[in-house]
């Protein structure tokens, strides 16, 4: 086991709630670290609508997704939160009171005297594409993600997709395969003009093969694919023999190992929490933002902000047990100013 | 109102009174139709809203706008006739209006 990270407060989820937490915590001295599963900061709004507007912010009256997440990483700047990203949280062990380990996918180990769950929807998993048996294939021959770009060499390659991860991985490997194919079911793409142009020269000569469908069926054995059915558009059939599968379909929401933390769960699909302080049933462990439910629970991000205020008080109890909390305003108090480095 | 129908994917009829000028998407949420999720809450970012349009209404509905198609890349089993339901308004002209919900979202 690696060496543990210790932390006052361990976020779990970079979102927008995720990060206003770090603000409320900040203010009150508590450090914090946050895992996100994403390649990058803002959880939904960065990953599902970064351009589309967001018109109830309190005082802002349009903001897109990303305006939003990159305001905020502004405003939490001074507290210098550490972010763990493409990293999923996987266990939770109580070892202290409140202290708790968490162990991530990447190996990391967390040490925290609380916890912030701040996951929205659960985490972004990889969609799969509807193909009968595909399981069998899953991290063998077919992969939604490339962890090592050598493991493909010299292998047939087919790239099912139409967006930039389609795309860029399609640049990225086709000078290491043997032969790669892109399908697609229109001849649109919703990607980077620039990569769309490149693969398209890459097809001019010869080194891409671009081909209209949706793959059927797939053939093979022992999780080693041979070659997958090809429906075209007009419904019928033909063949591509491959010997590794990259489906991107985008990602999905799944809730993930939270779920098996041991708190008490609405619908199995969200954390109960107390709305006077947004601690599940275990103390010590935190749920703001959409993960949580409570009587008129709204999703809506400025509910997750309240929600994070609240929790920072009581998580104050826990990481200062023995200092008295005076509640003070950023707009008069000079050590809330301090740490904000304005004053 | 209008009266919408969802065919989920074991054949079964739902039929729903909706206002016009709501989305099918918003109506599907608030009747509780299962077989529609709407991770995004309607931002056409997330193809969790999809539908099958039936044969016979395809020309009233129309085809999706190039965002739409875009994020249908992104939708499970999509076919010809496959729209996302939070991009269709509720019009007087679509009272009947037969939609099929796919087997999965995502």
């Amino acid at each position: 086991m690696s060496e543990p990270i210790k932390t006052d407060a361990l976020i779990i989820g970079a979102g927008p709630c995720g990060l206003f937490a770090v603000f409320e915590l900040g203010l009150l001295d508590i450090k914090t670290h946050l895992v996100d599963i994403l390649d990058k900061i803002g959880g939904q709004c960065a990953e599902l609508y970064p351009e589309k507007p967001i018109y109830d912010i309190p005082g802002i009256p349009l903001v897109t997704g990303q305006g939003l997440c990159d305001a905020l990483m502004m405003q939490i700047k001074p507290f210098g939160p550490a972010f763990h990203l493409q990293e999923m949280v996987e266990t939770l062990e109580k070892i202290g009171d409140p202290l708790f380990r968490v162990t991530t996918d990447r190996g990391n180990v967390f040490e925290a005297k609380v916890i912030v769950i701040a996951a929205g929807g659960g985490s972004f998993q990889p969609k799969r594409p509807p193909i009968p048996g595909i399981e069998a294939y899953e991290s063998t021959s077919v992969f939604y993600s490339v962890r090592q770009m050598e493991a493909f060499r010299d292998k047939r390659i087919l790239i099912v997709g139409g967006g930039d991860s389609a795309l860029d991985w399609t640049l990225n490997l086709a000078p290491l395969a043997s032969h790669l194919t892109l399908l697609h079911r229109r001849s649109e793409f919703r990607a980077a003009p620039d990569s769309v142009n490149k693969m398209m020269a890459l097809v001019g000569e010869g080194k891409v093969d671009f081909v209209l469908g949706q793959v059927s069926e797939l053939q093979g054995a022992a999780g080693q694919i041979a070659k997958a059915i090809v429906k075209r558009n007009d419904g019928s059939n033909f063949e591509i023999a491959c010997d590794a599968l990259l489906p991107f379909f985008g990602l999905t929401m799944k809730l993930g190992p939270v779920a098996d933390w041991g708190m008490e769960m609405k619908d199995g699909e969200y954390i109960l929490v107390d709305t006077a302080t947004f601690e599940s049933s275990v103390p010590g462990i935190f749920a703001i933002g959409d993960i949580n439910w409570y009587p008129g629970k709204l999703k809506l991000i400025l509910s997750g902000f309240h929600e994070g205020a609240l929790m920072a008080q009581k998580a104050h109890r826990y990481v200062y047990p023995d200092k008295r909390l005076v509640f003070q305003y950023t707009t008069s108090s000079t050590s809330l100013q301090k740490k904000l480095g304005v004053a | 109102m209008t009266k919408i129908n969802f065919v989920d994917h074991s054949g079964q009829t739902r039929t729903i009174d909706v206002e016009n000028g709501a989305t099918v998407m918003e109506a599907a949420i608030r009747n509780a139709i299962p077989g529609i999720e709407a991770e995004c809450g309607g931002a056409c970012a997330c193809a969790t809203c999809h539908v099958y349009v039936d044969e016979a209404w395809r020309a009233i509905v129309g085809e999706p706008s190039p965002m739409e198609e875009d994020m249908l890349d992104f939708g499970y089993d999509v076919k010809p006739d496959s729209r996302l339901s939070c991009q269709i308004k509720v019009t007087a002209e679509l009272d009947g209006l037969i939609v099929r919900t796919p087997e999965r979202q995502a």
